[in-house]
């Protein structure tokens, strides 16, 4: 552990036939991806406050929470919309969510009537957070959000375009593409709400699976260089095989860093992390199964300027 | 790849003690020794750390543009008076942000004339302060464009930023930051104000102040007469009172306003005292209405409407509601603090209490404090010895991250602080992929030194390529994103230039040092 290395995840000279699995990847992504986009408009994804417009109050009470006695509370002072859900450990926290109102003194209003409300039904609790938000100022934060995600879109397109050939970046934007709808799904699914902080983690995800798939086409990149005459898939394949140390050790240690947040970082943090979790997973899977099958198919007559035509062999 | 020049070394090495010193000022308190020529700055704690709130406020711009129509409106028919021009219909149109007149037959060419009056230019600015045009029936269109609009919407903002500052520095909390947000937005925050319902209402009260004499002549019923119109009384809103809608003294001509106690009554009350011009408004007032009564109007509501026993001719007054020792004194203060422009919305509110700020803070940092230990193990059991150059360049990093953070005088919230920790568990990448070009290049059998130097030089393409992309998607993010989002992608961005710096240069400037102490036979790959 202090000199040499303790172990690999695969020895040297593993020849893995990766492109075999090329269409069972790709149609595995495909469905998995179109199943993401019906999740995204049934049921659609649980929008956070920020998108959303409201309030959300996080309270914690003295004795253990009764929830139905609170509902009744607040349903009495007028508030029908709200909903409760329970937080944290030991049964007292509970967060108090109302909907978005048609204007900003409605909205404080609702937050007073709240507050009287549960001083009322649990007296002695506390309100640890309050935030409301307007639905004109949720519409344009998502507004800027989407647009953020959209412009980054383009400029790993422009940039990739610039330093390899247009089948590698179209192939890795594709590959982000079929990435980011399948986080959708997955927010979905596991009803992490999509607000600020999620999108700054799809973006993160975003950098990270580009990252990856850039070290594998720039080894692609060499080794079209070096062997001239080598079929594009066994050269993709060895390209795969030469950099999966390096794949799995980065997308290991990122997997590391995030897996305790998601675990142990509280409320704020741990759908963040989930979300980083999972676009870990499929990023590094992305880049073998994907970007790499989309370069081939694109690539296989185009990528050897400088070499004989190859005759590929179908299989 | 062994040669470091002494310069470079030095440089190297000067700036790593530059980002810890740099950084101490998050760990610890000003030293003495501190040189004056060292910024002292710290990373600014989030309010989701730290406990406080932060109030997003939209200034009403629709309220504004009602003033002005209604101002402009007076100032038409005063012009057209004052050239004894007969006209029709004279409305504002709230929509169009114009005001429409329609002329008498044949005039129309003298009403334009007449009306060029109207027409100035602020100091420094190229759009005229209104338009005049003909509308296709016939009728003249008095319009404010939109740039002129725009640069009074901004100048309220600032106004109105004016105001608030004066009020919140009144009501005594600390540290309140108070910024300008775009267009029509305003940015409050209040560090330790877990609970900001005072300050809410010290910023939703426009407090623009009249004072109106009561028209005692009007008949009660549910319709004002014309020339009047009915306020609530503060205390009793269902109480409604017709006053003269005529303003006898505006509220902008308050020079002072303080809270005390009557000695008669022992009641609490404001004193006011107003300048000259209102002095004499107010003294001229009184003087012709001895015996009747005289409502104080605060925001459409009275206040009260005492009987003038006598002229008031000093220019101060008091003004005696219902009044508990807080509410007095915040009224003194709006008072003071002049009014607002127009009203301003609360459209975005987060309040924090301090119990959650330190469980946030606990939590979050044991889980990041945890990630970062488990990704120096990792590197060490992966890479070994390099796995350990890989660390100590890592907590460089941190420290790197640190100062930048600092000298930026940046702000850190929870989010951002998992982007430090991913952008940490990211930047080992350049070490992994250092590492195993090394590796390859002793499987394909070169010497120590020269797969040193092969792996080193074929990585940095590599390295290049791929932060480079990571970076342009986060300046993308800074760029376009919200204000929240642009914190994560500067903490990001500061973490991939750093990354850069530590994960090539300074583990390429241990591993020369190591190398030529050693001239080991071979590597640790």
């Amino acid at each position: 552990m202090f000199y040499r290395p303790m172990f690999r995840f695969v020895p040297d000279g593993t020849k893995i036939r990766f492109m075999n699995g090329r269409f069972a990847g790709l149609v595995t992504s495909a469905v998995l991806s179109t199943a993401s986009i019906f999740l995204f408009f049934y049921p659609g994804l649980n929008l956070g406050l920020d998108f959303r417009g409201g309030v959300v109050l996080q309270v914690q009470t003295q004795q253990t929470a009764d929830f139905p006695a609170l509902r009744a509370a607040l349903a009495n002072a007028g508030l029908k919309d709200a909903s409760l859900q329970a937080f944290g450990q030991g049964g007292k926290g509970v967060l108090i969510s109302l909907e978005s109102r048609d204007n900003a003194a409605a909205t404080q209003t609702s937050i007073q009537e709240a507050e009287s409300a549960l001083a009322k039904a649990a007296p002695g609790s506390k309100i640890l957070s309050t935030q409301a938000i307007g639905a004109s100022v949720s519409q344009q934060l998502f507004a800027q959000g989407l647009e953020a995600l959209g412009l980054s879109f383009v400029m790993i397109l422009a940039y990739i375009w610039f330093r390899f050939e247009w089948q590698f970046a179209v192939g890795a934007v594709a590959t982000l593409v079929l990435d980011t709808t399948k986080t959708i799904g997955f927010m979905v699914l596991t009803r992490i709400p999509f607000d600020l902080v999620t999108i700054a983690a799809i973006l993160t995800i975003i950098g990270y699976s580009t990252n990856d798939k850039v070290v594998v086409y720039d080894r692609v990149r060499e080794n079209l260089r070096k062997y001239k005459s080598m079929h594009l898939r066994e050269l993709i394949d060895l390209s795969i095989n030469e950099t999966l140390n390096r794949t799995l050790g980065t997308s290991g240690t990122v997997f590391l860093a995030a897996l305790p947040l998601a675990l142990f970082g509280g409320h704020a943090l741990s759908g963040f992390a989930w979300i980083m979790l999972f676009g870990i997973v499929v990023g590094t899977s992305s880049s073998i199964f994907i970007a790499a099958p989309i370069l081939l198919f694109l690539g296989e007559h185009r990528l050897r300027r400088s070499a004989a035509p190859v005759k590929v062999t179908a299989k | 790849m062994l040669y470091f020049s002494r310069a470079k070394t030095f440089g190297i090495l000067l700036l790593c003690g530059l980002g810890i010193l740099l950084s101490l000022p998050n760990l610890s308190a000003r030293p003495s020794f501190w040189p004056g020529f060292l910024p002292w700055s710290q990373v600014h704690m989030g309010l989701d750390l730290r406990g406080g709130s932060y109030l997003l406020l939209q200034i009403d711009t629709s309220a504004i543009v009602k003033q002005d129509l209604n101002a402009l409106v007076d100032e038409t028919r005063q012009t057209l008076r004052n050239a004894q021009l007969g006209y029709t219909g004279l409305h504002a149109d709230l929509a169009n942000n114009q005001v429409v007149l329609h002329p008498l037959e044949g005039q129309s060419q003298q009403d334009m004339t007449a009306l060029q009056k109207l027409i100035s230019y602020a100091p420094g600015s190229s759009s005229p302060s209104v338009a005049l045009s003909t509308l296709p029936d016939g009728s003249i269109s008095i319009a404010i464009p939109p740039a002129t609009q725009a640069a009074r919407n901004s100048q309220a903002v600032e106004q109105a930023i004016t105001i608030i500052q004066r009020r919140i520095d009144g009501s005594g909390v600390l540290n309140p930051s108070i910024q300008r947000q775009g267009q029509d937005q305003i940015v409050v925050q209040l560090p330790g104000i877990s609970d900001p319902d005072r300050v809410k209402t010290l910023i939703g009260t426009t407090a623009h102040m009249t004072f109106q004499m009561v028209d005692s002549t009007a008949a009660p019923g549910p319709m004002a007469p014309l020339g009047d119109e009915q306020l609530p009384m503060a205390d009793n809103p269902q109480q409604m009172m017709d006053v003269y809608a005529n303003v006898a003294v505006d509220g902008a001509s308050l020079e002072n306003a303080q809270a005390s106690t009557d000695p008669q009554t022992g009641q609490w009350v404001v004193n006011f005292t107003l300048n000259a011009l209102g002095a004499r408004q107010f003294a001229d007032v009184t003087t012709a209405n001895v015996g009747k009564l005289f409502a104080i109007v605060l925001d459409g509501k009275i206040i009260e409407a005492p009987v003038i026993r006598e002229p008031i001719t000093g220019g101060s007054g008091q003004i005696s509601g219902n009044f508990t020792p807080q509410s007095a004194t915040d009224l003194a203060l709006l008072l003071r603090a002049g009014a607002l422009p127009a009203p301003l919305n609360i459209v975005e509110e987060q309040s924090v209490g301090p119990e959650l700020g330190a469980d946030a803070i606990r939590n979050g940092a044991m889980a990041l404090g945890a990630g970062f230990v488990l990704v120096l193990v990792f590197m060490a059991t992966f890479y070994g010895l390099f796995g350990w150059f890989a660390n100590v360049a890592l907590v460089m990093n941190l420290f790197l991250m640190l100062a930048i953070l600092s000298v930026m005088g940046a702000t850190l919230t929870l989010p951002g602080m998992a982007g430090i920790l991913l952008t940490l568990g990211m930047a080992v990448d350049a070490n992994v992929l250092i590492n195993e070009r090394v590796r390859e290049e002793v499987k394909n059998g070169r010497k120590p030194l020269a797969a040193l130097e092969a792996g080193y030089k074929r990585a940095y393409g590599t390295i290049i390529d791929s932060n480079v992309t990571t970076l342009l998607a986060h300046v993308t993010l800074f760029i376009f994103g919200s204000p929240p989002v642009r914190g994560f992608a500067v903490t990001i961005c500061a973490g991939i230039v750093t990354t850069m710096f530590t994960a090539t240069v300074l583990v390429r400037l241990i591993t020369s040092r190591w190398y030529v102490s050693r001239r080991p036979a071979t590597l640790p790959v």
